[in-house]
């Protein structure tokens, strides 16, 4: 693997199994075990560094720099230097003067961990980035699809029809995983109304549709993306109902999916809003494995990134 | 009285020629002039341009002083071969009333390294939301006849229409930074495959060709004077194209880096490519430099827009948008301007960079040249001489310029205001 990951698109597709294999790989060296720890990164030193809320994400982090046995400091932006005016330049500065082999980031700001790369020697991981990328949500979404159809170590996604589905314009998660779904074989639809579908889209690598009462048959995974609260005042849809009657997964749509087809969300989800609460919870959803599958990706990442040695 | 001779200088047409200069002004232009006890200037292989003058310059005084001062900026100025600048208004206060123009001219005239005109705003605090004293400007020391809000636009088609109108009293001129901001809330960089890609929000070309469009016909109806800032979109030339063949009286100016660069860079999310309005692809490129040449765009004009190291060394949606272009322009101009053999239109180049500008602000004195009689007001060029850019060296106070290790052609190695060097053997006097 390179010294960083920023983007789902740094990703071979032999890198990107092997992200694949080593979290399963982890997850069966975990099992059964009564102190779920490896010591795999001992004296190394992890730090998050949070400019925006994430309690899941910068929590999966933590716990997968911890169940290696790394150094693991957490760098809110709240309450910390950066509030008094502290620059990104002078915190990367710092971390790189204490000494940090990792720095994990999260940031409003579509483009920081590439700045930040520019200015540390240690691995840099985007933990998302503003309304950009989340590389490490699209791996453990494709870890996810690939356990949960039947695939086995080695493989990718090949052939496997995924539907993403809503805020495609502000979604760092379907930016990311239409790039890594592409790269392992995977097809990719995205639907929204066209006011939520990017300048450009049908350049990217995937299809792109407005109705997703005919995508979802097909469909072999829906992945549902959350719907901003700010977003619902900005005329990208009339109102919060229509939407959720044009893209809301609820009840009957979800009986027009294959037998076998998966419903997914990276969360936190707006019930009865993209997704109802009956699908949520249902035998479909794998809403609840993802966030155990992020704990064993962002280890493999971590892992691979920091070579393991200490 | 002094006394200067330039000794075979290369005029925009012509042999080079010999020119005397009397108390600042050219006296005497001829194959040949012998004179004992004058000062003589060997300007053999050089270019004689009419010293340039730039409509769009920020020099951040008053207010960010620690970005640029009008001296920096003065220097910056006269060793990028130019003789006058227009300062915009967007300064902290900002320049909208006599007291302001007056300090800013005042303040250039002191230093004395070139002409610094104060552009006047056109609404009270760049608002648009009532218009500024543009009479009292109009009337001051400054004798402003350009009045712009650039940073913002002047949104309001009323308001507009009202400053077009006001401004015909004093042959004035209202120059637009067109940029519908209903279109362009949070934009980042140019509405394009690329800001989909790289999650940066989409800064429409329609967000500025639609207030041309409007602005050309609310001239058109009034029968006023209106300046384009920074064209930068294909677009944006196919209207002014039309709005000139209709008559109206337009000027349109582009930047330099806008005849250069590409939204490509942005993808390094370094924000030194950070701009506004934004780099565009390179098909606006080649309909901006056709446009220079054609003459659908009047002149460049630079943007110089100085940032101190914190707002442009961080994340790309906080940085200041803006670029150093003073020390730069007329290499771009220069390299626009040129065939496939390398030749270069120095007429055209003196049009777009001095003559042009001149007429737009109603400057008399700048613009004019090797003409006997006119005010010595000159930039001396050696077209074989190139410069490769160092951030560090430049005389702006702020080094945000995205040229760093770019070889430029062209070298100003003289520059006069008024008979006196400003730049000699191309380094700044003072």
């Amino acid at each position: 693997m390179k010294q960083h990951l920023l983007s789902a698109a740094d990703l071979t597709r032999d890198e990107a199994v092997a992200v694949l294999d080593t979290a399963e790989q982890i997850e069966a060296s975990l099992q059964g075990r009564e102190v779920k720890k490896l010591p795999t990164l001992r004296g190394r030193t992890v730090v998050n560094l949070f400019f925006e809320d994430s309690t899941r994400t910068r929590i999966s982090f933590e716990l997968a720099a911890k169940r290696l046995s790394a150094d693991v400091i957490n760098f809110s932006a709240k309450g910390s230097s950066v509030s008094k005016g502290e620059s990104l330049k002078d915190t990367a500065l710092t971390l790189q003067a204490m000494g940090a082999d990792a720095v994990v980031i999260r940031h409003g700001a579509s483009g920081a961990p590439w700045q930040l790369a520019s200015w540390v020697d240690g691995s840099v991981v985007n933990a998302g980035d503003g309304t950009h990328e989340h590389p490490t949500q699209a791996l453990l979404d494709a870890f996810t699809m690939r356990k949960r159809t039947g695939r086995s170590m080695g493989q990718g996604l090949d052939g496997l029809r995924v539907t993403i589905v809503g805020d495609v314009l502000h979604s760092r998660v379907a930016r990311s995983n239409v790039l890594l779904l592409e790269t392992l074989g995977a097809e990719v639809t995205l639907v929204a109304p066209p006011t939520l579908l990017p300048v450009g889209v049908e350049t990217w690598p995937c299809a792109h549709s407005y109705d997703l009462d005919a995508a979802l048959p097909g469909a072999d995974v829906v992945m549902m993306l959350r719907v901003q609260r700010e977003r619902m005042n900005a005329s990208y849809f009339p109102t919060e109902r229509e939407y959720s009657r044009r893209y809301g997964l609820d009840a009957v749509r979800a009986a027009t999916l294959e037998p076998a087809a998966i419903v997914m969300h990276p969360g936190p989800m707006n019930r009865g809003m993209e997704i109802a609460a009956e699908v949520a919870d249902g035998p479909r959803s794998t809403i609840v494995e993802q966030v155990a599958n992020g704990v064993s990706v962002r280890m493999a990442v971590l892992y691979l990134l920091l070579g393991g040695a200490a | 009285m002094s006394t200067k001779l330039i000794q075979q200088v290369r005029p925009l047409r012509g042999d080079p020629v010999d020119v005397l200069i009397e108390d600042g002004v050219i006296t005497r232009i001829a194959d040949t002039i012998v004179l004992q006890d004058v000062e003589v200037i060997d300007a053999r292989g050089l270019i004689g341009l009419p010293g340039l003058v730039d409509l769009h310059t920020h020099l951040r005084e008053p207010g960010r002083e620690d970005a640029e001062t009008i001296e920096t900026g003065s220097r910056a100025a006269a060793l990028g071969g130019y003789t006058a600048v227009h300062a915009m208004a967007n300064t902290d206060p900002v320049a909208d009333t006599a007291g302001v123009v007056e300090q800013v001219y005042n303040t250039g005239r002191q230093i004395g390294l070139v002409d610094v005109i104060p552009v006047g705003a056109v609404t009270v605090g760049l608002k648009g939301e009532r218009l500024a004293e543009l009479g009292a400007m109009a009337d001051s020391a400054a004798r402003v006849r350009m009045f712009s809000d650039d940073g913002m636009c002047v949104g309001d088609p009323g308001l507009m229409r009202r400053a077009l109108e006001y401004v015909k009293a004093f042959d004035g001129v209202i120059a637009q930074h067109a940029e519908d901001s209903r279109l362009t809330v949070g934009a980042q960089m140019n509405e394009s495959e690329l800001s989909g890609r790289l999650g940066l929000t989409g800064w429409p070309a329609v967000a500025e060709e639609s207030i041309i469009a409007r602005d050309c016909l609310l001239a058109e109806h009034v029968g006023s004077r209106l300046h384009i800032c920074h064209l930068s979109t294909a677009g944006s030339v196919e209207i002014v194209r039309w709005a000139k063949s209709r008559g109206v009286d337009v000027t349109a100016e582009v930047t330099p880096h806008h005849l250069l660069l590409t939204e490509e860079l942005v993808a390094t999310y370094d924000p030194l490519y950070k701009v506004n309005p934004p780099l565009r692809r390179g098909t606006d490129v080649d309909a901006l430099r056709g446009a220079l040449r054609d003459g659908t765009i009047d002149i460049v004009a630079t943007d110089h827009a100085p940032h101190a190291v914190e707002d442009k060394e961080c994340e790309w949606a906080y940085a200041r948008p803006g670029m150093l272009g003073l020390q730069q322009a007329l290499s771009i101009a220069i390299l626009t301007l040129s065939d496939e053999s390398g030749a270069v239109d120095w007429q055209r180049v003196a049009e777009v960079t001095s003559i042009r500008p001149a007429r737009i602000a109603r400057l008399d004195d700048h613009g004019i040249g090797f003409v006997e009689g006119a005010p010595a007001n000159l930039t001396l060029v050696d077209p074989a001489q190139s410069t490769v850019v160092d951030p560090h060296a430049l005389a702006s106070k702020s080094h945000n310029t995205p040229y760093e290790g770019l070889e430029m052609p062209g070298r100003v190695m003289a520059t006069l205001l008024r008979g006196e060097f400003t730049v000699r053997d191309g380094q700044a006097v003072k």
